[in-house]
This record gives structure tokens, sequence and C-alpha cells, in this order.
């Protein structure tokens, strides 16, 4: 994986034995401990980690879930409350598992801009991106159909107007939709196929995670200067560096996860999925979960008819078009420069995209009317002109910062000016960044 | 000569291509039976029409059955609300075609087109499914005193008639007929 030359021997006759027959030590050694790593790298580094580690989280509590689940519209819901009071340690498996959803889209949205604050998408590694989006299409996939399972009302709700966005589409949309919900609305066909799909789209995830560790370490990681490695000075061994770096990240990362199940289990859900579904009786307010909430806002800010396109069709179309942007990133962004660090103007504009992003998404919380509206459709414009408009344009007429010739020279400058009064300190932690 | 010549490379093309389509006309005939396994089953597909007595309805009163899973509006209008809707213009009217199962699919959606017709103008019966998302809209509320949907604020009229907001068509008409004076078939 780490793109040929091998640093690995075994040490005894039995490595020596299997490394001739299948090299998987060989493969773990390279990728995970002598792998090298740019010397630079800071805390936002470490969600690809705690990424990891929330996918195996999910995975094992959401197996042990399935052992008390009944996908049964007449028998879901109360199967959940079995859980959370029959059955030993219910409580605890259901709430890590719903909160740690949660967790995952946190991670996620923190790597994802990561990504887009240093640039990581730029050439060579638009494979790497498009399979990262490929990956968080997947988990809104998973974490829709698995809110649908413990049919509430919210559960029941959020399916109709999820699986409806499907009738938007003209001619075969109707058809479309009966086909995902194998019938004429939401009823016990749909809640037994999305538990079967629950369960298998995350090992699918799991899957698309080696394919973008794989083409990671083929082009390797970047850095907060978006200069590529030169030479070995510019780099440090995956182990210990990375390894107690990321296991730090993942133990604070954790505690706050603690925080939630043990504190607050129930802060991030909304109380109408305790009542049980109701084909009947819409909500009041039907919401998603917090991390559809930017795109909900989205679907809801066209209004109005464009062109040919009414505006159900134009809503949809906005929304999945937000997350399609994603993929032309690589091909968006003009600038030769690749990190933020030395683009003042991109630096602006990215955190003003954070800034709308989240305002978006507290809009998309909000009843679709009067003020929300007008500005649920500004807050969609800014975020389609960073990537159709300021991406490409900035790019051509921005004037970057002068950039250090090198890893090691950055660290070293920083070192100089930024650590003078605690040179110690700053020689310890050469990663910082300013 | 080796294995790899022959005598006629256009008979070698065409058996590749012929093998090929064999492949592919295979592949699709064994990946369709996936597909059509999440299609409605026939027990969901069987005919469904259901009875409804609506002689307690009086005027200004509304009835919620649930028909294939969906809610069916049925309510005996008050004359105030029969005046109201017929003196909307077509013009003013987002949807212009009354989406009316038991009309022609290009109807006028005039308000007896889509009520229960000529005599019975105070009854509408509906799908109470909003055209945009599928939520079910609350009776007599929004700007028009029909329909409103809570869930991205579309305004029906009281004739189900799409006003104000995302949704793209008026409230469904299912099939329906009175089969006496106070029982409506639905479906």
């Amino acid at each position: 994986m780490s793109g040929g030359h091998s640093t690995y021997t075994p040490k005894s006759g039995l490595g020596r034995w299997i490394d001739a027959r299948m090299p998987l030590p060989r493969l773990v050694h390279d990728s995970f401990v002598s792998y090298p790593v740019p010397r630079n790298l800071n805390y936002a580094y470490t969600f690809g980690g705690i990424l990891s580690i929330m996918l195996v989280a999910q995975i094992l509590t959401g197996v042990v879930l399935a052992m008390h689940y009944a996908a049964d519209t007449g028998l879901a819901f109360e199967s959940v409350e079995k859980i959370m009071r029959d059955v030993n340690s219910g409580w605890l498996l259901r709430y890590l598992h719903a909160n740690g959803a949660s967790m995952f889209f946190i991670a996620v949205y923190i790597h994802i801009m990561r990504g887009l604050y240093y640039g990581s998408y730029k050439a060579p590694r638009e494979l790497l991106w498009i399979l990262g989006c490929i990956i968080y299409l997947l988990m809104m996939a998973t974490g829709f159909m698995g809110y649908v399972l413990p049919w509430g009302q919210m559960s029941f709700w959020g399916a109709t107007v999820i699986t409806g966005f499907f009738t938007a589409i003209p001619g075969v949309g109707n058809w479309i939709q009966e086909l995902l919900l194998g019938g004429f609305a939401v009823d016990n066909p749909t809640l037994n196929r999305f538990f079967s799909l629950h369960y298998l789209l995350p090992f699918m995830i799991a899957g698309v995670v080696v394919l973008h560790v794989w083409a990671l370490h083929v082009v390797g990681q970047t850095n907060p200067t978006g200069i590529e490695v030169k030479s070995k000075t510019d780099t440090v061994p995956f182990t210990p560096y990375a390894t107690i770096k990321d296991a730090f990240g993942m133990i604070v990362f954790l505690a706050v996860f603690a925080y939630f199940v043990f504190y607050i289990p129930n802060y991030l859900g909304h109380p109408d999925n305790y009542i049980v579904a109701d084909s009947l009786k819409t909500p009041a307010h039907i919401v998603p979960e917090w991390y559809y909430l930017p795109f909900y806002a989205i679907l809801r800010a066209i209004t109005f008819n464009i062109g040919p396109i009414d505006s159900k069709l134009g809503g949809v179309l906005a929304m999945f078009g937000a997350i399609a942007v994603l993929f032309f990133v690589p091909w968006l962004d003009t600038s030769k420069v690749r990190s933020a660090v030395y683009r003042p103007w991109y630096k602006l504009f990215f955190w003003l995209f954070v800034a709308n992003a989240i305002f978006l998404g507290w809009l998309g919380s909000r009843p679709a009317e009067g003020v929300y509206v007008a500005l649920a459709q500004l807050s969609t414009f800014y975020y389609f002109a960073f990537f159709l408009i300021i991406m490409p344009v900035l790019g051509l007429i921005e004037t970057p910062r002068r950039l250090p010739n090198s890893i090691t020279e950055a660290v070293l400058e920083k070192n100089k000016s930024g650590g003078a009064g605690h040179p110690a300190g700053a020689a310890a932690s050469p990663e910082t960044r300013g | 000569m080796s294995a790899n010549d022959t005598i006629d490379p256009g008979r070698r093309d065409f058996l590749y291509v012929a093998t090929g389509m064999a492949g592919v006309v295979g592949a699709g005939a064994v990946a369709w039976p996936f597909i059509d396994q999440m299609r409605p089953d026939a027990s969901t597909l069987a005919a469904s029409s259901i009875e409804v007595d609506v002689s307690s309805l009086t005027p200004g009163m509304s009835l919620t059955v649930k028909w294939r899973g969906k809610p069916v509006f049925i309510r005996n209008r008050t004359p105030e609300e029969v005046k109201e809707a017929q003196d909307v213009q077509l013009t003013e009217l987002k949807d212009p075609i009354a989406r009316n199962a038991n009309l022609a699919s290009d109807a006028a959606a005039t308000d007896v087109d889509r009520s229960a017709g000529k005599d019975k103008e105070n009854w509408i019966v509906m799908v109470g499914v909003c055209t945009h998302l599928g939520c079910v809209p609350l009776g007599q509320q929004g700007d028009f005193g029909g329909w409103f949907c809570p869930c991205h604020g579309s305004h029906y009229d009281t004739a189900g008639r799409i006003r104000k907001g995302p949704a793209p068509e008026n409230l469904h008409v299912p099939a329906f007929a009175f089969i006496s004076d106070t029982t409506i078939r639905i479906g």
C-alpha cells in the first residue's frame, strides 16, 4: 500500500513462513507502522481514524440490536421499547447506536471541512475525494433507513417525505416510489426492506473505506501547508507519531460521545419519535435528523418554478445537487495553491461557507414560512455560489501568500516566529499550525 | 499457423459478440426478479375498495378513512365553502386540472368537477396526501380555509385545489361513487 519499497522484516520463523504465503502482516506494517506521514499533521487530520472506529462501533452495536429488534409494523415500536426496558444493557446499546450515528456525522462533517480547507481534493487526490463522497452518500442512506426502524411518528413521516422525493421525477417517479415502498404508502414491506438494507449498507461503507484508505496510501496524505512531501525530513513514521496522535483524538472524541450517551441521550433526537407511527396523522413539524437539516432547508427553499421545472422537482434537484456538486470540487477549484493557509480570500469565503451551512441547518429546523423561506433562499444561493462561482473564479484572481519551499521549512519557520517565548514547547509540537 | 490465427476473423468476431450478448441478456434476466420482488405484492395490489357510511356527516363535518394505506378525506361542505370555491376563476389556480379519477384526465378544476358532481356539490372526497411530498394536510386551515400541509406549507382551498406553496397539483380525487344516498364506495 505504501507504494513499493517495504521495510518489513519478519522476526520469527513463523513470521517468515506467513510472509512467504500471504503477507498480511507486511501489509499492516507498511500501512500503519512504517508508513511515512507528513510531520506537520494537526488534530483536524485525526478524524479519518475517528471515523473508522465510529464505523466499527456502529456495526457492533447494530448487530447486537438486530438480535432484539423486530422489523414488523405491529412489533417494531414495542421491540425498541423492550430493548430500552427489558433487554440487559439494551438502553446503553441503543443509546450508543443512536448517538453514535450523530457522532459519526459530526466527525464526517469535520473531516469534509478539513478536506475543503486544506484543498485535500486536488490532483492527484481526486479519486480519494470522490470515494469519500460515495461513503458520505452511503452514510446518509444508512442513517435515513436506520431512523425509520423504531417506527415512531418521525420515522414514518420522514420516510414518507423522503421517498416522496422520487415522485418528482417526471414519468417514472411514481413507479420508483412504489418500488422503494413496496406499496402505495410507507408500510410493512417498507419497514422490512429498510431493515435489510440498513444492515447491508454499513458493510458496503466498510468496503468503500478500504478503497478510500488504499487511494490515500497510494498518493499519501496532504498536510496543512498543502506542499507535497519532498524529502525524508518532511515525514515521520505512522507509528508511533500518527498512532498516538490519532489515539488521543479518539479518546477526546469518545469522551464527548460518552457525555451525550450518559447525560443527554435524547438531545439530538425528536420527542415525536417516541409516539408510535400513525399513517393518518402528520406531526405538526416534520424535521429530519439534524445531520440532514441543511439539505432539507435547500429542498424547501425552492418555492418557485424554474422554466419547465416545477417547484417540487426544483427543490429535489437542488437538494441532490447540493451533494452532487461535492463530486466536482476537484475540478471546480482552479487555484494552483492547495491550502487555505496561503489563500487569504479563500479562507474568508470558506469560513463564510461553514457559517452558512450551519445557518442552513438551523433554517431547516424552522417551519417553512415567512422570513425563513427568504433566508433559506439566500443561504442556498451562497451554498451553490461557493462551489460554482467563488471556487473557479477566486482561483484565477486571488494572489496567494508566499509558499514555503518544503514542509520542513514551514515547520522550522513557524517555530522560530510562533514559539519564540517557549522554544522548548515549540520544538515539542512541530505539528501546530497558525 | 498459430492458435491466434483464423481463416475467417469475421466469424470469430461474430461469436464474441453473440456470446457477449447472450451474457448480457442472461444477466438482465437474472437481475429482474431481484428488482421485481420490490414492487407492491399481490396482497397490496388486490383490488381494494371500501364502503363508507356518511349519513352522520352534517354540513361542516369531515371524516377521514384509510384506503390503500392512505387517508381519504370525505367532507360535507358548508354552502359558504362551496360558494367560495365556485367564485374562484380558473386563471387563479396553480393547477387548472381537476385531478379527478372519475373524470377525463384533462377536466378543468372547476368546483363541480372537484366535488361529487352536480347536485352533490357539497360532498368532496379526496386522497388526503399532499401532492408535494406526501404528508397529510390539516383540515379547515391555511390561507384559503381549506387544507394546509404543515410539512412544507402548501395551502389548499375549500375544493382541495393547490393555491400557495410548493405542492404542484390539486389533492387527488379517487375513483368513488355514491351507491346509495348515504353510502360512498371508494376504489
